[in-house]
Parts: structure tokens; sequence; C-alpha cells
């Protein structure tokens, strides 16, 4: 039920836009939180299964919060190439801007309880999994504050309260490893899924180069499947609500997400050598998934334009602030070269590289 | 009458900037020539399109080689030679090998249509086709077992890893089949296999990708490694590691690939098992390969302001280690200082360690000293990335109180 008019002029979003705490909706009309019915862009294809419906139930403070949260990753990567090419973030950078549904979409439909890995594409799924923006550029950076002290890189991010896995680099690593996190789940019996996600590539390569059949969802036919639109957040939850329902009874399943990312695969891909830039530019006018969600929300008038854009340059300040605090911080210390190398009490002495300076004892 | 190039001549040490500068064409003197006369094949390409084969190679199927426009046709063996990148020698030295034996092909992720990761197959895919050099999926041990087995045929197949550290996902392939086919099956198959790419620490690309595989694949029976540091050798060991009957694991480093130099337009192969000696002296014997020759060659510009005179070796071929030109070094110097860029734990540095005591335990007056990297995974951080490897300063530092 959409709101009254008069109820959006009045409020506007003022509750401060940080990703790890739980939305705060200021709006204290409580219809806000009245369910809308949102169709899905095209049905789901399901392979060896019955696909969910297209009609997904959400709110205005749902979308809001979609909203929110994709605004603020989009930022974040867009900072994030800005810093790379500054030479502030070295080494590699895989950017996620285009594929943002896919993150906040996934967590909408899970618990922190379930566990997500992923491969070195993951900025915005650290970020949709409770982590902050500062520990976010402060490990790019590689600084003390970020959430491997500095000693992970773009690649290795973590949470291990929020049920992230990380955080790979090798392609493919991230899946047998996802394996037995959900192996896990099955032995302590505690209902909870695991979603290991990779991609259909890892170089600056066309799909139809890189892999025998690109219909991935249907993968050899072992397992059932689903091909979601992965640039639809909704599809994308109902998806991910379905497959875990699915996966707690019947076992694995695969969801092919159909999504995008505007950056070619790393900094050093430019990202147009295997596709035009008609292509990049038509995907991000008709499927952006950022530009839809902007759409529901002003056709279900729960905002109008002016707040959506407040919204953006808020999620843009706080990026700006997350990144001054971050370079504030300071580089590693040259004795944090042997901390977490073992657990504590190892005691074993490391000798510097001349076996005579720089003497540390494992902590 | 034949021309010998062998890796003789000063180089000049590696500075803040990234390329390399030298002349390497004098003649070598009378005693690199014996040396070389002990060894195997140094092969020489004459002006006139021959090819001048030593009598210790076996007589192989030649196919002329087409004129290349760089190499002088009519002009005497010592001309300047050509400036050129390592990545760019390394090209030079495969294309040259393609052309030569229709037998040679590369396979590796990104090597065809994308040109290489680090362009060193750029253009080779619209000159020989999309089978010649072929772009794999990203499935190691898939294409790694498929180069072996195409070697096992007759096939000279070239493998790149696009970074070393991806190799270990094809361990199993490079020591059980790669290493071992050729003593299970009594001979009968040889795997005259190329594997390259490039591995080291490099700005801060993580823990994942700054991995140094040789001290894994060194105790792999069946195998040869070297590494090169310097486009001259990087073009020879390249032929020198196609044209090996044996499979060979060629290591570069991401660093080194900007390296300029000038090499010789002619021809040339250099030996497989060969040490380069890139400075002579008396005071110490300092062994190194890949990148921590630059370190060491920049503490020697520091040391010899100092008074000291150490000789430089850089040991190029690190299984089987050629013990010989070591050898000769320690019993002139009778002190070892190993830089490595290996762990200390098993690394290279290690093993040779153990080697140069057991053979020549007599000649040293102190204990060897190995400067390796910390055994920690190597860090994003770039001051502890720093931290983790042997800087030019510990390098001093060591030969000072080596040379107490």
């Amino acid at each position: 039920m959409a709101l009254s008019r008069s109820g959006s002029k009045l409020l506007k979003p003022i509750s401060p836009f940080f990703s790890s705490a739980p939305s705060i909706l200021t709006r204290s009309i409580s219809s806000s939180n009245d369910s809308i019915t949102v169709e899905t862009s095209i049905p789901f294809t399901a392979h060896n299964c019955e696909p969910p419906s297209r009609s997904v139930t959400t709110s205005a403070a749902e979308l809001l919060s979609f909203f929110r949260d994709m605004a603020l990753m989009r930022r974040m990567e867009i900072a994030a190439d800005s810093l790379y090419k500054a030479k502030l973030i070295r080494g590699f950078c895989h950017l996620y801007d285009g594929q943002e549904a896919v993150a906040v979409g996934m967590e909408a439909a899970i618990t922190r309880k379930d566990c997500i890995i992923t491969a070195y594409r993951d900025h915005c799924t650290f970020l949709s999994r409770g982590g902050t923006l500062i520990e976010v550029f402060a490990e790019l950076m590689g600084r003390r504050a970020g959430m491997s002290n500095g000693k992970g890189g773009s690649m290795h991010f973590y949470r291990k309260q929020g049920g992230f896995y990380g955080g790979h680099g090798i392609v493919g690593a991230q899946v047998p490893l996802g394996c037995g996190l959900a192996f896990a789940q099955k032995y302590s019996k505690d209902e909870n899924v695991t979603f290991a996600m990779y991609g259909d590539d890892g170089m600056g390569t066309a799909e139809w180069r890189a892999a025998k059949s690109p219909a991935y969802y249907k993968r050899g036919d072992y397992v059932p499947g689903l091909k979601v639109d992965g640039m639809d957040a909704f599809a994308v939850k109902q998806a991910c609500k379905f497959a875990k329902e699915h996966a707690l009874k019947n076992g694995p399943i695969i969801l092919e997400m159909d999504t995008y990312r505007y950056h070619g695969h790393s900094m050093s891909d430019p990202g147009s050598t295997y596709r035009t830039r008609d292509e990049i530019s038509g995907v991000r006018q008709e499927r952006d998934p950022i530009e839809r969600i902007r759409k529901l929300l002003l056709s279900h008038e729960i905002s109008t334009e002016a707040e959506l854009k407040d919204i953006e340059k808020a999620a843009r300040k706080e990026v700006d602030n997350a990144i001054a605090k971050a370079k504030e911080s300071e580089m590693p210390d040259p004795s944090e070269l042997f901390t977490n190398v073992y657990v504590k009490g190892f005691g074993v002495e490391a000798y510097g590289a001349d076996r005579k300076e720089l003497r540390a004892t494992l902590p | 009458m034949a021309t010998l190039f062998q890796g003789v001549g000063a180089v000049t040490p590696f500075s803040a900037s990234t390329s390399l500068h030298s002349n390497k064409l004098h003649l070598p003197p009378r005693k690199s020539l014996s040396l070389s006369e002990s060894r195997g094949a140094i092969f020489v390409h004459r002006s006139d399109a021959r090819l001048n084969l030593k009598p210790a190679t076996p007589k192989q199927d030649l196919l002329i080689p087409n004129a290349i426009a760089t190499k002088g046709d009519t002009s005497t063996p010592t001309k300047s030679g050509h400036e050129l990148l390592l990545f760019e020698a390394l090209r030079e030295g495969l294309e040259e090998e393609m052309e030569r034996d229709p037998r040679v092909c590369v396979m590796g992720e990104d090597v065809g249509h994308y040109g290489g990761s680090y362009k060193v197959t750029k253009g080779l895919a619209e000159k020989y086709g999309d089978l010649r050099v072929l772009d794999t999926p990203i499935a190691e041990n898939s294409f790694t077992g498929m180069g072996i087995g195409a070697a096992m045929t007759g096939l000279r197949p070239i493998v790149e890893g696009m970074n070393m550290g991806f190799l270990l996902l094809a361990f199993n392939q490079i020591s059980n089949n790669c290493g071992m086919l050729h003593y299970t099956s009594g001979g009968q198959f040889t795997i005259p296999i190329v594997i390259r790419g490039p591995g080291g620490v490099g700005r801060q690309l993580g823990a994942e990708h700054s991995q140094r595989l040789e001290s894994y694949f060194q105790s792999i029976p069946g195998i040869q490694m070297v590494a090169c540091s310097t486009p001259y050798n990087a073009k020879g060991l390249m032929k020198a590691a196609i044209r090996s009957e044996n499979p060979v694991i060629l290591f570069e480093h991401v660093l080194l690939y900007n390296l300029k130099e000038r090499i010789p337009d002619e021809e040339y192969v250099l030996s497989l098992e060969e040490a380069e000696m890139v400075r002579p002296g008396e005071h110490v014997t300092i062994l190194t390969y890949s990148r921590m020759r630059y370190h060491v060659m920049q503490a020697a510009k520091t040391l010899v302001n100092k008074g000291y005179d150490p000789e430089v070796i850089d040991i190029r071929s690190l299984k089987p280690f050629d013990l010989y030109t070591i050898g000769r070094s320690v019993k002139k110097t009778h002190r070892v200082l190993i830089v490595e860029e290996c762990m200390r734990t098993g690394g290279i540095g290690a093993s040779l360690t153990a080697a140069i005591t057991e053979n020549f335990h007599d000649y040293l007056d102190a204990p060897i000293v190995c400067l390796s990297s910390q055994d920690v995974p190597t860090p994003y951080a770039g001051t502890l990335e720093e931290w983790t490897v042997v800087q030019p300063a510990q390098i001093v530092t060591a030969v000072e109180q080596l040379c107490q």
C-alpha cells in the first residue's frame, strides 16, 4: 500500500547511513512496513525444480534500505577506483559495481548465521555482511585499521561474526571451502545454509571463450538450478529464499545470477576488449539495479526524487569520511610481520633476514 | 670460427629505475672458452643461416629458419645487437623456436587472444593460429596435464602459468606425471615440456600471488628448474628449455619483465645447467638468482665502496646446481653468502647450503650464511612486504659480518 503523498513530503530520511547498523527508517508512519508486492523483471528459469513465483513481497522500508545499501556500495567501488588510480591501493582490485543487487538481495533473504563465501570481488559482500567502510578502505590501503590488519588486501576480506568467509584470490578455490562450510552446517544440524559464490571467468576474456557451456544453471545435469536476473534485487532475494528452503530439504542447488559488472575484471583490465562500450552503457541504462529500485520508490511514491538524491549524497559523504579516516590509520608495525602466522603460544623465534638483526618472537 | 656468447661481463647494479642498460658484448676471455667446451650445447647461428652444433649434442632434424628482419644477414657476428625488454626477449626466444620447430606450441590462460597477461605471447596467436597458441580455461591441473600428455606423444608444449602460484593447482601433474613418467615408463616416454610463469614477491599483490614455487618443486625428481634474470639469459634459457628433452620449469619474476638490455642479434642458446658469473671477486661468494641478483648488485656497489670485493654468481640453474662454478668460487673465496627470495625453511638456499657444505666443507672459512625471505605469508601492506624480502642493506651487513 503506498504511503500518502503528504506523509512523504514531511519527513526526510535523516538517519545516519551506517551499513553496519540495521537500517533505521525515520518515517514514523507505521504503514511504511506494509507489504508491497513487486514483480520481478523476468520469470525464473528452472532446471529440475519448480521455480518460485514472480511476485515478491517487500515493504517501503526494505525498498529504501536496498536503495541506501546499493548506493553506498556503488559509491564505495567508484571511490576505490579513484584510490587505485591515485596509487593508494596497490596490487589487485576487483570492483563490484553493477552487481550490487546480488549482495543486497542475498542478504535480505538470509540470516547472519548463514555463510557466504566468495572469490576476490568481495568488497560489497563484506559490507553487506556487516562490515564497515573504514575497515574496507583501511584494508585496501594496507593500514592497520583494516579487517585483516592490512595484511590481506583487496582479495582477503573476512568477517567471522558476520558469517562472511572471504575473500579468495585463487579462482575456484573457494568452492570446496564453501562445500566444507555447508558440511559443517549439516553436521551440526543447525538449519543454516552456505552460499558459495563464484564467477564465470577470472580473466580478461569473454564468456564464450572461457566456458564450455554457458548455461551454468544446468551445470551438467547433476544439481537442480535456477536462472535469476541478477540485476533485480527482488529476484535475487526471492531466489535466495527459495534456494535456502530447497537446500535445507533437498540438497545443493545452483543459482545462476545473470549479473553484469561495469568495470573490467580487475583494474588492469579495461573491460573493453571483449565487449563494446555500447553494451556497457546499454546495460547501465536498462538494467542498472539502483535505477530499478529508484523507479520503484518513485512509482510507489515512497519518496521523491530529491530525497533519493539526498540519500546518494549522504552515501558519498559517508564514503569520503571513511576514506579520510582510513588514510589517518597508520601502516602496520614491522613486528606485525610475524603476528598471526601461528595461533598465540607457539613461541618460535624468527630471525631476521641475516639471522642477526630483527629478532622477533612469534606471538 | 665459433663465437661463444656467455653471460660474462660487468652488469650495472639495479637501481631505483627498472631499466637495465648494459653492453654485454665483451668477447669472453680465454678461460670461459674452455669452460664451455666442458659443458654441453652452445649453439651458434651463423650469418649464412646454417646451424653449427657442438659435438656434445645429438643431431636433430633442423628446419632452416626464415630470415627474420632483425638478424644481420651479411655483417660480422659481433654486431651491436638490439635493445629490448625482458618479456620481449622471452617472446623472441619463443617465436624463434616456434618458427624453427612446428611441434612447439604454447598453452595457458590468456596467451592467445589477449596476448599473454605479461605480453610474452603477444602477436603469436595471430601468427601461428589458435591451436598452436592455445587459450585455456582457468583449470591449471587440466591444461598442465594436457601439456604433459601432448609432450608424451612428441609435441613440445610450453605451459604458461599466469602466476606461478596457480601452478600449485597443477602440482599433481607436475610431480607425478611430468617428473616421473620418463622413469616409470623405463625411458619410453620423454616429456619435453616447458612450464613457465612469473612468480616471486611483486608490488603488494597479496599472499596468494607472491609465491615462490621453486622451493616446493625442487624435490621433484626428473625435472629441471631454471630462473632467468636478464633479457639475455631469459631468451637463452627459454630456447634451451624448449630444446631440452627434459621437463624444464622456467621461473620468471613479476618485477623483472620490464628490464631493458641489449642482446645479440645472432641466435644463441644458453646452457640450462650453468651458473652465470656476474661479478668476479676475491673476498666472498654471493650466490643468488632472479630478482635478488639486483638487490645483491646494489649491495655490491656499497660493498665495493667499503673495500670489499664480492664475487657474485647468478646460479640460474636451480635444479641441478652448477656445483662446478660454485665450487671453483668457494675454493677461491672461502666464504659463501646465499641471497634468495625463497622462504628460509626448505628453500633453494637451504638445499644449496647443504650441497655446498657436503661438497666443499674443507674450503669454507666460515659457516654459510643464507639470507632468505621471512617464513610468513606475504602481507599486502607495503611496509611489511618490504620487510619480507631481503633488502640490500641486510646483504651489506651480512657480508661485513661474514668477512670479519
